[in-house]
C-alpha cells in the first residue's frame, strides 16, 4: 500500500473531478487521494479552531489592539515589538505582575504535578493485585475525574468559605487549630486552596493511566522475581517503576501542559480576578486583554507562554528519550 | 501471592484517607443540597437540620436552568458524534496508510494540545465573527460555532487514541474484508470499528465530558439563548446572596448525566487506554 506518486495530485483532486478518466487511472488516484480524504475533516477543523487563530494570535501580538479597533483589528496600527517589551519590562507593573504570575504558575505546576503523580500511582500500585472491594473503589476514585470541572470546583469553592464553609468549621470550630477562621479564597491562602483543588481534580487522572500502564506488565516478571526471592518493595523498584517509565513520559508531559494552561480551575474558584498568590498565567493573560481591553499584549503574553511550553516540552522529550527511540505515532 | 501484613495495613490507611478527601466534596455536595438555606448560610453543619428538596424545585426558577441544560446536552452531544466519526476517519488513515505528510499531520495535531487556550481564544472569535459577517452563518453566539470548537479540542487526543488502538486491530483482518469485495471504508465500518468498541467508547466519553465542562469559551461565545452550563451555573453566585443550597443542588444535577455515563462505561475507558494510549 506504499504511495509512491506525487501526492499533490490526491489532495488537489475532488472525490468526482477524476471521473471521464480510464477506470484503472480513477482507482489509482482515488488510491492516492483516499488518506488526505479520511484526513480532510479533521485537517479543516484544525486548521480553523488552531492553526489558523494561533498563527492570527501571533499576528496580533504585534499589532496596537486596543478596544478601538476591535471591530476591525485589520486597521490597528503595527506595533512591532512594544507590545513585547512591555510585557518583558520585569521593571515596569506590567512586565512584574506578569513575572510574578509565571513564578507562581511555576509553584503551582511542580507542587500540583508531582502531587497528582505521586497519589495516582500510589493508588495504582496498591490497587494493582485483586481485593475485595477493588472494582467499587476505582470507580470512587475516578469520581473527581468525571464531575463537570465548574460543579467540582464550585463545591470546593463553598467548602472554602470563610464563614459557612467546612474547610473552617473542621480547622476553627472542631479542631481550634487558627485563632480566627482564615481566608481561603483571597490572600496568600489562595495558593493553597487552589493547590488542594487542583490536586483533587487531577490525580485520577495519573491513576488512569498508571493503572492501564500497569496491565500491561507481564506477570511473569512478577513470578520470575518472587521466585528468585525479590521481596514487594524490591519488585516495585526492579520491574514496576521501570516498566511504567514510557507511561511516566508521556503522563507528566501531559499533566504538566494541562495543569500550566488550566484556566477553569482558577476562574470558578476566583471569579474573573484571581488574587496575587494564585495568579495563574492563563488567568493572568485573560485579564490583561478582556478586563483591561488590550488585546495586543494580552496576545504578546500568550505568545511568549506557547514559546515557554515550547522550550520545556523539546528539552523534556530529549531529555527523557535519550537513549530511547522517540515512538513513533 | 499472600501479600504481607504490613502490606494490606499500610493499603488501608492509604486508602481509606484517600477516599475520604475524594468524596468529601461530594458529601458536601448531596448534604448541602438538600440543606435549607439558613444551615448553608450560617455555620457549616455536618448533617442538615432538616432535609428539604426545596433547592431542587427553586433551582429551575432562578436561574433559567432547563434552558442551560438543553444548550450543553445538544452541544456536548453533537461535538461528540462528530469528533468521534471525524477521528475514526483520521486514526484509519493513520494507521492504514503511508503517504507523504503523514507525520507532519500527527505531529501537529499532537502539539495543539499545548496551546495555551488564551493564545487562540480572541483570534477564535474574530474568526467567527468574520465568517458571520462574511456568508451570513452565525458562528459567534451560536451552538454550531461552540460545536466546531469543542469538538476539535477533544480531536487530537480522540485521534491519537484511535491511531493506538486501530493498529492493534490486525490488518489482515482489513485486507480480507477487503477480498470479500468491500471497499476500504467498507473494511473500516465492518471489521476495524466493530473490533475497537472499547477504545470509540473511551474517546466518545473524554469528548462528551471535555464540551460539557469547558468553561473559558463558553463564557466569552455563547449568549442568553445558547448559554451551557458551565457559564449558567455561576448564575446562582452573583447575586447578593447565595443560595448554596442551590448551587449545590445544581451542581449534583448538571453532574449526573457524565457522572453516571462516565461509572457505567469506565471500564471501557481502562480497556481503550491499555490498548491505545499507553503502548
Amino acid at each position: 500500500m506504499t504511495v509512491t506518486a506525487e501526492p499533490a495530485v490526491g489532495k488537489e483532486a475532488p472525490p468526482g473531478a477524476t471521473a471521464p478518466a480510464p477506470r484503472r487511472r480513477t482507482g489509482r488516484v482515488r488510491r492516492i487521494a483516499l488518506p488526505y480524504l479520511l484526513l480532510l475533516p479533521a485537517l479543516l477543523l484544525e486548521l480553523l479552531v488552531h492553526l489558523v487563530p494561533m498563527v492570527i494570535g501571533i499576528v496580533m501580538s504585534f499589532k496596537e489592539l486596543t478596544q478601538f479597533y476591535i471591530r476591525d483589528w485589520g486597521a490597528a496600527p503595527w506595533a512591532g515589538l512594544d507590545n513585547y517589551s512591555l510585557s518583558v519590562d520585569f521593571d515596569a507593573p506590567i512586565g512584574k505582575a506578569l513575572l510574578h504570575s509565571f513564578f507562581v504558575t511555576c509553584a503551582f505546576t511542580v507542587l500540583s504535578v508531582g502531587l497528582c503523580w505521586l497519589l495516582g500511582t500510589t493508588a495504582a500500585v496498591y490497587m494493582q493485585e485483586n481485593f475485595r472491594g477493588r472494582g467499587f473503589l476505582r470507580a470512587v476514585f475516578l469520581v473527581p475525574y468525571a464531575l463537570p470541572v465548574y460543579a467540582a470546583v464550585i463545591t470546593w469553592a463553598f467548602m472554602f468559605q470563610r464563614d459557612n464553609g467546612l474547610v473552617n468549621h473542621v480547622l476553627h470550630d472542631q479542631l481550634g487549630l487558627t485563632d480566627s477562621p482564615s481566608f481561603w479564597l483571597i490572600g496568600d491562602n489562595s495558593f493553597i486552596a487552589l493547590l488542594v483543588v487542583s490536586v483533587w481534580k487531577g490525580w485520577p487522572f495519573a491513576f488512569l493511566i498508571v493503572m492501564a500502564g500497569l496491565q500491561n506488565i507481564p506477570k511473569e516478571l512478577y513470578e520470575a522475581a518472587s521466585i528468585d526471592g525479590a521481596g514487594m518493595l524490591q519488585q516495585l523498584r526492579r520491574i514496576t517503576l521501570p516498566s511504567l517509565r514510557p507511561v511516566n513520559q508521556v503522563l507528566v508531559l501531559v499533566l504538566f501542559l494541562w495543569t500550566f494552561n488550566d484556566f477553569n480551575t482558577p476562574y470558578v474558584l476566583f471569579g474573573k480576578a484571581a488574587p496575587e498568590a494564585a495568579d495563574l498565567i492563563s488567568i493572568h493573560i485573560y485579564q490583561s486583554s478582556f478586563v483591561t481591553w488590550n488585546f495586543g499584549t494580552g496576545s504578546a503574553m500568550s505568545v511568549l507562554l506557547l514559546l515557554f511550553l515550547l522550550v520545556v516540552t523539546g528539552v523534556y522529550l530529549a531529555l527523557t528519550s535519550r537513549g530511547r527511540k522517540a515512538a513513533d505515532v | 501471592m499472600a501479600a504481607p501484613r504490613s502490606f494490606v495495613w499500610s493499603r488501608r490507611i492509604f486508602l481509606t484517607l484517600l477516599t475520604g478527601f475524594v468524596l468529601l466534596p461530594v458529601y458536601v455536595m448531596l448534604s448541602s443540597s438538600l440543606k435549607p438555606l439558613e444551615d448553608v448560610s450560617g455555620k457549616f453543619r455536618w448533617l442538615p437540620s432538616g432535609l428539604t428538596i426545596r433547592p431542587y424545585i427553586d433551582i429551575w426558577s432562578t436561574v433559567p436552568l432547563a434552558k442551560y441544560f438543553v444548550n450543553s446536552l445538544i452541544v456536548a452531544g453533537a461535538a461528540t458524534v462528530l469528533s468521534v466519526v471525524i477521528a475514526i476517519f483520521a486514526a484509519y488513515g493513520v494507521s492504514r496508510y503511508r503517504f507523504r505528510g503523514k507525520r507532519l499531520f500527527t505531529v501537529t495535531v499532537l502539539s495543539t494540545q499545548m496551546f495555551p487556550g488564551i493564545l487562540f481564544l480572541l483570534p477564535l472569535f474574530l474568526i467567527y465573527v468574520n465568517i458571520g459577517n462574511a456568508t451570513g452563518i452565525a458562528l459567534f453566539g451560536s451552538r454550531i460555532g461552540l460545536i466546531l470548537t469543542y469538538l476539535t479540542f477533544s480531536l487530537p487526543f480522540s485521534i491519537w487514541m484511535l491511531i493506538g488502538y486501530f493498529e492493534s486491530v490486525p490488518r489482515d483482518l482489513d485486507e480480507a474484508a477487503m477480498v470479500d469485495g468491500n471497499g476500504p471504508l467498507g473494511a473500516l465500518f465492518r471489521v476495524v470499528v466493530p473490533a475497537a468498541v472499547p477504545g470509540i467508547v473511551a474517546v466518545a466519553v473524554y469528548a462528551f465530558m471535555t464540551a460539557w465542562g469547558e468553561v473559558l469559551f463558553a463564557s466569552v461565545m455563547t449568549n442568553d439563548t445558547t448559554r451551557t452550563l458551565a457559564v449558567g451555573l455561576q448564575g446562582y453566585a452573583t447575586q447578593n446572596d447565595v443560595y448554596w443550597n442551590q448551587v449545590m443542588a445544581a451542581s449534583l444535577v448538571v453532574s449526573v448525566p457524565v457522572v453516571a455515563g462516565f461509572l457505567l462505561l469506565q471500564r471501557y475507558l481502562v480497556a481503550g487506554l491499555t490498548a491505545g494510549a499507553v503502548k
